[in-house]
């Protein structure tokens, strides 16, 4: 056998091992050997950037002795254009990003490349959005970046990503060939494992300084001028473009020039291709990253098996080397299978395979092997041993297929590979751990922690890997633990566990934790019941496999000695003690103190040790409370398993999301799946995802039927309705509900009602809750109760609440709050994180407008709690109407809505044209109905309802072309509302071109801005709203300059409705502004503070945040109305009360600074004082400013286009 | 004829009877230059309170832990800081530039709840150069189930524990709230207590009408809160050995004066500086030595504890005998 890569170390010392994620191991050379980053965050590569950042606040250097500059641009083209810049200026400089981050980067990329300028990027490689965003790994990034003349550097370890990052580095000065150097997305970039760490001097020597200077010299100088990027004509173009040939010709060897220096310097030798497996191998698949390792463990395997294989491993992949690829490949090879991780529609095959059939084409001598072509992994889909051993078996066949899939079932084109799923290539000395855990009980933490202990601290080599759900909120952590004798090299999940942990005993009622246990495995569960009591506690199923597979069984009560320790809810140590306990790869001496160790070291540094010694003390609980459970030889259960969605939920939310749900998405045909990427809305109903420890329970009495609860609510579980006494006929028993307070509905009942299944627990309800008991102020007219008290009155009471009608939204007085809550919300039970400060905006939005509206939502927190899969929060009312949505990027959600609005106008144009053609058959009255009706009110809209209804009936009855044509665009003539959302990472930094052209434009589309203050979805990094003073990524010492005014931007215009509101301070502020927004028929910009869990708070009590951001005059509110031309600009918050500072230090993201530079702390604070004060004397300075007369307003015809046009004229 | 206004307190050698006491005047060094420049003997630092600590750590832990690896797009939400000063360590840091920043006697000030943290920090502020240790023990002794002993072992034994941990004095601030106030000094002296600050002043909670929620509130004190230190002051002056600290109450010469006289070796002030500025030690120091004067003292020393339960003219009046008579000269009838 062949193995090229050995990682022994030269040298007496040898290399010291450490435990790393692909991007820390990256991030370490990239910093030491650049000067300038220039970045954008994007997942998965954004801690990438921030590492970086964070090294360079805390002042650490790189090898030329200076701290890198570490910043932050508006978008992935503003990163790769500075880039641009800052190589031409002479500086080694870099960036990191992913999928459509690299697309944007593109321009640039042509041009740095046309320009023969050494750079790197380090690409995360991650799914493009198709049919579908996707947060996870495969090619199609770097694919689509073949033609910028960059090399492509494939890394397919953590210990590949750490050395590939400095031979490009070296090579790219060498070659004046800019250089991607790649890996997978999440399977590298996340996947923690132990690695031989370069030391300082191992990257000097391999920065060759000459180069560096030479690189220097290249840059744009006064002192010697020359000019660079000029415009060339048809008859030279072409000839200089050619010039650059030289520099490919020689860059693979330069490449391998480098790796043979490396190795001279490491020991670890890496070559263009890289083969393993037999010498004499038939079969050979050829690929590149992390499937890799996977393909060489199941080469390993089946060479020992006897059978002839192997694999060539892709390191560069441009400029591709033909001739080395042949040289790799061994000569006895008769078929060889191309395997690609990306998918392009249409090619004859995918680019490795093309590249594959081209290098035999020319360089192989004689009859060339066979060529197969296979795709897998697409977005992180697991590729494992099974399936390469899968490859090869197709390839044994006679007449294999001459493109296939692998990984998936592909039952509409047959292109599909079966394998066996039982084939395993993992060794019995293995220690294979599942770790099932919830996103706030740190496991995930405790798991990397362990590898950690593991691999730095003995002879054992170590792998971690965790996979999330798509939701924010109770969201299901799965770790996947791999403990060797052996350096780990399969990236693939654990499917055969030989230990699993659930710490969360209801995850039993819903997922299926033990379906990958193997026989005689350990199954620790966190549980409330005892040893003696647990068994008659699970589900049959559980029972079932703990009984066939003769698991050992113990429990731990996690939350006791969590609680005991005074850990709260984190019950991560107590977990892992017992995991280092019963996995016995330690003794158990040594393991406990090599975990008190790593206490010691997290927590040491951030204070008095009060948190060290709470968690010693969960060590020393948890080994008294772990417990053997003595397994009964019989299912004794009768209870079973939830499904994912109920029985009667329709056949595709059962078949496909159910599926999903249940953790069975893999087994989905591909015949099953949407094949535009459209879906059905109002799913999130069906999954009954019960994670509420304490859910509120309505008080009657005490309720002032305010509303407040209900509005407040980001989940939508807490309703209200009023209805008719009648509508209480076959309440359940327990049914709550009191007479209605208003003189609207004389005689009618109202009830409060929560969804117990949905509720997040998050308590905000309560905590805005205004009425108290007079005798005993604690209770609320609404408190959270624990769930398993009342579920079963609260799920029955919930689904009578559904039954009672709705009411009809014309007699409801909308621009009160107690109205507002009347109206169905159209917006349900999404993902978001419990307590979210945006949804209650969404929510509220869909309750006035989500029957008509249009939805372009920007990518970011409110695209995926909006439009992750398995379930749809957008849902319908009782016609079947509700919000229509659409994700189409992260920088266009402007543009998007913008475009929605020019279909829709045309559409209407359209429409009124045809009516007026078939006016004599229509009748003149209904036709002049229809076009004139002004749609301003709930009344006047369900009158157009109703005649669009009158309309299709009498086109039914007309058999002519114009009627059909009628027929098709009737629904435009109900006026539409339409939207753009997005985050203030779309609205502040990289959408804020488009949204600045949208302003402009004057066209009727509501923009609401969810002003988090903060990068949310991807973890905190600053944006250009985020407070001076506050600490984010990116801003890691704080950040230096103050927040933009983007609503003074936008009315600088004049033409545009602008408010800023504040749901937690003024709610009745934020209603009527919003309504007053959608009401305008121009532009409207809606600035919505949100809080956000990245504000470092309590979500709990999050509106009271909002409502001291008013008062101190951080956040004022606002409205400007271009239809008031006396005064457009009204402050609508009272004179500030109380100090910024006051404010801020409530909130970790200011508090962190205060603790870790108090000077700067205090001078930052005092600025943004200085802040409030200036924006509160503007805005008084500005609501005294009487509007110019003859600036038009764009609003009062009733006609969304023409009022846009007037607006432009 | 000028007046010696020196004293001894915990050891120290005074040049007045006048120290600041805890309070947030000792956080700015240049206040503390101030107070020095005024005349202020001796300063209690502003306390170091070790549920404060433990609050910071356990909020800033909580704060990077909270809402991380929830979700695969966001596995933590701050950059990691090199370095957080949320433990005793710029308190430590003060202490030494207080000890740089002024010439007289530099107390540092601990207000504590764990056995370990007692003794922990103690240590601490001795390293630090701190010339004295005040512990301000602030137990409410609110579990019902709890006796009057336990309270008193439990402070007993924090002394103990303290003293044990270092080598320079110790005062021990307390409040009245003792079923037997001259016992519990005693046994604090006993255990090791080289000086008593008597009494404390503990924040009292308020109820806030509008929103019916439980807040604490901080009153300054007023010249009539130095009756109750007064009355124990004189009691213990010759009952207990360790030097006495009068605190709350002493507003003007008139009142320092009055705690001298009782027996207290030093008058602690603070309220009358927050309303009077930083000159209130001139004058009030000012206004002692003009009363010493026309009084004829010498000394502080010969008028200190002249006024004590056991020197002066009516032992009773400290006693119950106080009550009566004042109750007979508000009535106009004997009793």
């Amino acid at each position: 056998m062949v193995d090229v890569q050995s990682t022994e170390k030269k040298g007496a010392a040898g290399p010291r091992f450490v435990m790393l994620d692909g991007n820390e191991a990256t991030a370490w050379v990239a910093h030491l050997a650049n000067e300038v980053m220039a970045i954008y965050p994007i997942t998965p590569s954004s801690g990438l950037g921030e590492m970086p950042d964070a090294w360079a606040a805390a002042g650490r250097k790189n090898i030329f002795g200076t701290v890198p500059d570490v910043v932050e641009m508006q978008s992935e083209a503003g990163a790769a254009g500075a880039v641009h810049g800052s190589l031409q200026a002479g500086a080694i400089t870099s960036t990191f990003t992913a999928s459509q981050g690299l697309l944007l980067m593109i321009p640039n990329m042509f041009k740095i490349a046309g320009e023969l300028t050494p750079a790197v990027f380090h690409v995360t490689a991650r799914t493009v959005a198709t049919h579908a965003l996707s947060i996870f790994g495969d090619h199609s990034d770097v694919m689509a970046c073949r033609g910028t003349g960059w090399a492509l550097l494939a890394s397919g370890s953590i210990q590949e990503a750490h050395d590939m990052a400095l031979i490009a580095q070296a090579a790219t000065l060498d070659a004046r060939v800019p250089f991607i150097h790649f890996y997978d997305g999440f399977r590298i970039s996340h996947e923690v494992n132990r690695i031989a760490h370069l030391s300082e001097d191992d990257v000097r020597a391999m920065i060759d300084m000459e180069l560096v200077r030479a690189h220097r010299a290249r840059a744009l100088n006064p002192d010697k001028p020359v000019l660079r990027g000029t415009a060339q004509n048809p008859d030279h173009f072409f000839q200089a473009r050619e010039a650059c040939n030289p520099f490919y010709d020689r860059c693979a060897a330069v490449v391998q020039k480098w790796m043979d220096k490396f190795a001279s310097i490491t020991g670890r030798q890496y070559h263009l291709f890289d083969y393993f497996g037999a010498p004499d191998a038939e079969r050979v698949v050829v690929l590149m990253t992390s499937g890799c390792g996977v393909a060489e463990e199941t080469v390993d395997k089946l060479v020992d098996d006897g059978e002839k294989v192997g694999v060539v491993k892709v390191r560069l992949y441009r400029p591709f080397d033909m001739r080395a690829l042949v040289d790799a490949l061994p000569k006895s090879v008769k078929m060889i299978a191309a395997l690609d991780r990306t998918k392009e529609p249409g090619a004859p095959g995918e680019p490795l395979y093309q590249d594959i059939l081209t290098a035999l084409a020319e360089c192989w001598d004689g009859p060339s092997p066979k060529v197969i072509a296979g795709r897998y992994g697409l977005s992180s889909k697991e590729f494992t041993p099974a399936m390469v051993a899968g490859v090869f078996d197709e390839m044994k066949k006679a007449q294999p297929k001459r493109h296939f899939t692998v990984g998936i079932h592909d039952d509409v084109t047959g292109l599909s590979l079966d394998y066996d799923p039982a084939f395993s290539t993992e060794k019995e000395d293995v220690t294979r751990a599942l770790f099932f855990g919830l996103g706030s009980d740190g496991t995930v933490g405790a798991c990397r922690n362990t590898a950690k202990i593991i691999g730095e601290n003995t002879a054992l080599n170590a792998q971690a890997y965790f996979v999330y759900d798509s939701r924010k909120a109770g969201s299901v952590t799965v770790s996947h633990l791999r403990v060797s004798p052996r350096p780990i090299k399969g990236s693939y999940l654990v499917h055969r566990a030989n230990f699993v942990a659930c710490h969360q005993f209801q995850f039993l009622e819903k997922i299926d934790v033990l379906s990958n246990a193997e026989p005689g495995a350990t199954f620790l569960l966190n549980s409330p019941y005892g040893p003696d009591e647990v068994w008659d506690h699970l589900p049959v199923e559980v029972q079932e496999e703990i009984v066939r597979k003769k698991l050992k069984f113990y429990v731990v009560d996690g939350y006791r000695v969590a609680e005991e320790a005074k850990m709260g809810v984190r019950i991560n140590t107590a977990m892992q003690t017992c995991f280092f306990k019963l996995a016995g790869m330690l003794p158990e001496d040594e393991a406990i103190a090599q975990i008190k160790n790593a206490i010691q070291q997290t927590y040491g540094k951030k204070g008095g040790g009060t948190v060290v010694e709470r968690n010693f003390a969960a060590v020393d609980g948890a080994l008294g409370a772990l417990h053997e459970v003595q397994v009964p030889e019989q299912v004794t259960s009768t209870h079973r398993r939830r499904p994912p969605v109920p029985d009667d939920a329709p056949a595709f939310v059962k078949d496909v999301l159910g599926a999903i749900i249940a953790n069975r998405g893999d087994e989905i045909p591909v015949s099953a799946m949407p094949c535009d990427g459209t879906f059905p809305t109002a799913t999130t109903r069906y999954e009954k995802r019960r994670i509420a420890q304490y859910i509120p329970i309505w008080q009657p009495d005490l309720c002032i039927q305010c509303g407040q609860c209900a509005l407040a609510c980001p989940h939508a579980t807490i309703r209200m309705k009023a209805f008719e006494p009648s509508a209480l006929e076959g309440a359940p028993e327990g049914f709550l509900s009191a007479d209605w307070r208003g003189k609207e509905y004389p005689g009618w009942k109202m009830a409060i009602q929560v969804a117990p299944d949905d509720c997040t627990g998050c308590g905000m309800c309560v905590d805005v809750c205004p009425a108290k008991d007079k005798e005993q102020p604690k209770r609320k007219a609404i408190n959270m109760e624990p769930i398993l008290d009342h579920i079963d009155r609260e799920a029955a009471n919930w689904d009578f609440f559904l039954g009672i009608p709705e009411i009809d939204r014309a007699q409801v007085k909308i621009d009160t709050i107690k109205g507002s809550q009347l109206l169905l919300p159209l917006f349900e039970f999404s993902g978001a994180c419990a307590g979210c400060g945006e949804t209650p905006y969404v929510k509220l939005i869909t309750q006035f407008f989500g029957d008509r509206m249009l939805i372009a939502n920007a990518t970011g927190c409110s695209s995926i709690y909006g439009g992750n899969l398995p379930c749809t929060p957008y849902c319908v009312n009782g016609d079947g109407q509700g919000p229509a949505w659409s994700n189409s990027l992260f920088e266009d959600a402007g543009e998007f809505g913008f475009g929605f609005r020019l279909a829709v106008d045309q559409q209407i144009d359209y429409a009124h044209e045809l009516l007026r053609r078939l006016a004599s058959k229509l009748g003149d009255a209904l036709v002049a109905a229809l076009i004139e009706c002004p749609q301003q009110t709930e009344q006047e809209i369900a009158e157009q309802r109703a005649r669009v209804a009158e309309l299709r009936k009498k086109l039914a009855a007309i058999d002519d072309a114009d009627a059909k044509n009628l027929l098709a665009s009737a629904d435009y003539l109900v006026r539409r509302s339409i939207w753009s959302f997005g985050g203030d990472g779309w609205a502040y930094d990289i959408g804020f071109g488009g949204l600045d052209h949208m302003f402009a434009s004057g066209r009727d589309v509501n923009i609401l801005v969810l002003d988090t203050e903060v990068y949310s979805n991807t973890g905190g990094q600053a944006s250009k709203s985020t407070p001076r003073g506050a600490v984010a990524k990116f801003a890691a010492g704080g950040k230096p300059g103050r927040k933009k005014d983007l609503g003074m931007i936008a009315m600088s215009y004049g033409n545009v409705y602008v408010g800023q509101i504040s749901m937690g301070a003024n709610p009745l502020h934020a209603l009527r502004t919003i309504r007053a927004a959608e009401s305008y028929r121009g532009t409207s910009l809606l600035i919505a503070l949100s809080h956000c869990i990245g504000w470092g708070i309590d979500m709990t009590t999050a509106m009271d945040q909002q409502k001291e951001a008013v008062a101190c005059g951080y956040w004022p509110l606002y409205h400007y109305d271009p239809r008031d031309e006396a005064q457009p600009f009204h402050l609508d918050s009272r004179e500030p009360k109380g100090s910024f500072k006051e404010f801020a230090l409530k909130q970790a993201r200011f508090a962190m600074l205060a603790r870790s530079k108090p000077e700067e702390s205090e001078r930052l604070i005092a600025l943004g004082q200085n802040d409030v004060d200036v924006r509160w004397r503007t805005y008084q300075n500005l609501a005294e400013v009487t509007k110019n007369a003859g600036a038009s307003s764009g609003d009062g015809n009733g006609a969304d286009k023409s009022a846009g046009k007037e607006v432009n004229a | 004829m000028s007046v010696d206004l020196s004293t001894k307190y915990l050891g120290l050698d005074l040049k007045n009877p006048v120290v600041i006491a805890a309070c947030p005047l000792a956080e700015k060094l240049d206040w503390l230059k101030r107070l020095a420049e005024a005349g202020a003997a001796a300063v209690v630092l502003h306390s170091l309170f070790e549920e404060q600590i433990e609050h910071d750590e356990v909020e800033l832990i909580g704060a990077q832990e909270r809402g991380a690896e929830y979700y695969a797009e966001h596995s933590n939400w701050f950059p990691e800081q090199e370095d957080y000063r949320i433990g005793p360590g710029s308190y430590l840091e003060h202490v030494e530039k207080a000890k740089k920043a002024v010439s007289i006697p530099v107390i540092a000030s601990l207000n504590g709840v764990s056995p370990g943290g007692w003794t922990r920090y103690a240590r601490l502020m001795q390293d630090a150069g701190a010339d004295a240790l005040e512990l301000n023990v602030y137990f409410i002794a609110a579990n019902a189930d709890m006796s009057g002993e336990e309270v008193e072992k439990q402070y007993v034994d924090l002394v103990l524990a303290v003293k044990e941990s270092i080598s320079i004095p110790l005062a021990v601030k307390v409040g009245s709230q003792f079923s037997s106030p001259g016992h519990m000094a005693k046994k604090l002296a006993d255990a090791g207590a080289d000086g008593l600050v008597l009494f404390n002043r503990f924040l009292q909670p308020d109820i806030k009408l509008d929103v019916l929620e439980v807040r604490p509130r901080l009153e300054l004190s007023t010249s009539f809160e130095l009756l109750m230190p007064l009355r124990w002051i004189a009691i213990l002056r010759d009952r207990v050995s360790a030097s006495l600290a009068l605190t709350s109450g002493i507003h003007t010469a008139d009142d320092l004066a009055k705690a001298l006289l009782a027996g207290a070796d030093v008058g602690m002030i603070a309220s009358t500086i927050y309303q009077n500025g930083f000159g209130q030690v001139r004058t009030i120091l000012d206004g002692l030595a003009q009363w010493m004067e026309e009084a004829e003292y010498e000394s502080v020393r010969q008028l200190q504890g002249s006024m004590s339960q056991s020197k002066c003219p009516d032992p009773t009046a400290f006693e119950r005998g106080n009550y009566m008579k004042a109750l007979t000269s508000f009535t106009g009838q004997p009793i």
